[in-house]
């Protein structure tokens, strides 16, 4: 048995978004930038992708710009705006200090350069104010960028109110909603959103394409020069059937997100419940604004790499924010810039649920996770310190 | 997971020497929290040899397993014998870590030590001070701070 809780990772693809791709694998295989019918048959596959996109995003066809992804997608819109803004003389950008690694990485890089980047404190609950941004901006801020909802902790952010904000102080607004977009429903005129992130993998749909959305007005900078594709922003020959996967999938989830939204988060609050009731377990993140699928805990007392191969074992696929599964020396940045001391944030499990999981998953997940919780802790030195009293409980 | 060797693995899942001896001649814990590992080695010995060993373990599946395979190494050998024994031979004695995971084995080496070290202070027997590490290191968590 295996059950896939792993969905802020990748998901599967869906067999519509993969029927939407077959026939440009095989007789749809022109380039649409080419003369000839073949080419022209393409194009007009490309056009249609393009308008249903921006119909789902409630913007033109002309504002949809596709990517290798939402990590593109995030280089491209912030480098774009901080060129925009080094041209009118602004180098302040304001963030957050929970955002993906793909913002955080390219404003380090133009903090280089000699951009001024305030990095917002996210509040205990893994959320900021819109009150925080108007605070922050000044008259040479260029850009705000503020993810829509959280990779790690699921908390989604206000993003209406600190667009209103951004329009009204007449700052560019970015946001990278690769965990949102196909998962809530988003209007990028309505929340007042001048540059938006998505990746269709995290939808269902293909690996390797996404779409950055830029408001008319806001002239790219481009990364990849070449030819004139992306209204000459984005070079390269389009990838025709993962830009038509990514449009039947985003179609697709935009068709029943409402009812997707009700069935994932029943389940993930039945996660929540039960996992809860784990000793010193913590939720990670308000339980309220938080993504349908998002379930995310630390644990007092283990570490999250054991937690995790164990879980495997057990058929769960999952995650955690634990230096030892991340790769690098320190824990998630996300746990500890909402607070999480070191030695809890080692001890993190994400768990990331979507429509497919049913009941009875869940609570094989919540038995698995308590089994696991427990052997691990009869063996860890630090929880018998816990226990004893000779180290004082954090969670 | 591929991305440790079988043996780590099986020592990961079916830990040996799980637990704590009560009244044990030498206990030895290193690492921290912070890091995300520590071990504690728990030593019985007698007519100078390790009668029993066992461990306790907050960390990551390597860092079980180093310990696990640590104790194996060292139970029913002369004091000597453990004294000896060094990260490399736990590490190969699990057909290999990962790069990143090498501090695992470093740290069972150094719970052993650390144990020893008690055993000797309690019960006066002198020893040769550079045989064991002044402070157990934890380099690779404190270039991460």
């Amino acid at each position: 048995m295996r059950i896939y809780a792993d969905n802020a990772a990748t998901t599967s693809l869906s067999p519509t978004a993969k029927a939407a791709m077959m026939p440009y694998f095989d007789d749809i295989y022109g380039n649409p930038s080419s003369l000839h019918t073949v080419g022209q048959i393409a194009k007009e596959a490309l056009t249609d992708a393009r308008r249903r996109i921006a119909a789902v995003l409630n913007c033109a066809e002309a504002e949809i710009y596709f990517t290798s992804g939402g990590s593109e997608a995030d280089n491209q819109a912030i480098v774009s705006a901080a060129r925009l803004g080094e041209r009118g003389g602004k180098k302040h950008i304001i963030s957050t200090a929970f955002e993906h690694h793909a913002v955080l990485h390219t404003l380090k890089e133009l903090e280089k350069e000699g951009f001024d980047v305030t990095y917002l404190d996210v509040h205990g609950d893994g959320l900021i104010t819109a009150e925080q941004v108007r605070e922050t901006i000044t008259d040479e801020t260029c850009l705000v960028t503020v993810m829509y909802a959280n990779n790690e902790i699921g908390t989604v952010q206000p993003i209406a109110e600190i667009g209103a904000v951004c329009r009204e102080k007449g700052v560019v607004f970015h946001t990278d909603a690769v965990q949102a977009a196909g998962h809530l429903y988003i209007d990028v005129q309505r929340e007042n959103i001048d540059m938006l992130s998505l990746s269709a993998h995290k939808f269902h749909g293909p690996k390797g394409i996404g779409v950055l959305y830029a408001r008319r007005g806001i002239r790219l900078t481009n990364l990849i020069h070449g030819g004139a594709q992306e209204r000459g922003k984005r070079a390269g020959t389009e990838n025709i059937p993962a830009i038509m996967g990514m449009a039947a999938a985003l179609e697709e989830a935009a068709a029943h997100i409402e009812e997707n939204a009700a069935k994932t988060a029943a389940l993930r609050d039945r996660l929540i419940a039960g996992i809860g009731k784990i000793p010193h377990a913590a939720l990670n993140g308000d339980a309220e604004h938080r993504l349908p699928g998002n379930v995310s805990f630390c644990f007092e007392g283990i570490e999250g790499e054991s937690l995790l191969l164990l879980l495997d074992d057990k058929g769960v696929c999952a995650s955690s924010g634990s230096a030892c599964t991340s790769g690098s020396l320190d824990p998630s940045h996300v746990l500890l810039a909402i607070g999480r001391p070191h030695e809890v944030a080692h001890g993190s499990l994400r768990l990331t649920i979507d429509h497919n999981t049913t009941k009875e998953e869940a609570d094989y997940i919540i038995d698995a996770v308590t089994d696991v919780v427990a052997s691990l802790r009869a063996m860890s030195p630090v929880w018998r310190d816990l226990r004893n009293g000779k180290r004082d409980y954090i969670i | 997971m591929a991305l440790y060797s079988e043996k780590v693995m099986d020592h990961f899942r079916s830990p040996r020497n799980v637990g704590v001896i009560e009244n044990a001649d030498g206990v030895g814990e290193v690492g921290n929290a912070k890091c995300g590992d520590i071990m504690k080695i728990y030593l019985k010995i007698e007519d100078d040899t390790i009668k029993d060993v066992k461990f306790e373990t907050f960390g990551c599946g390597s860092a079980i397993a180093s310990s696990s395979m640590a104790t194996e190494l060292i139970k029913g050998k002369p004091v000597s014998e453990a004294l000896a024994l060094t990260n490399k031979a736990v590490a190969e004695a699990l057909d290999g870590l990962p790069p990143i995971k090498m501090h695992c084995s470093v740290l069972a080496e150094e719970a052993i030590k650390a144990a020893l070290k008690d055993y000797y202070d309690r019960n006066g027997i002198p020893y040769d001070a550079a045989d064991f590490p002044a402070e157990p290191s934890c380099a690779h968590c404190e270039t991460g701070e």
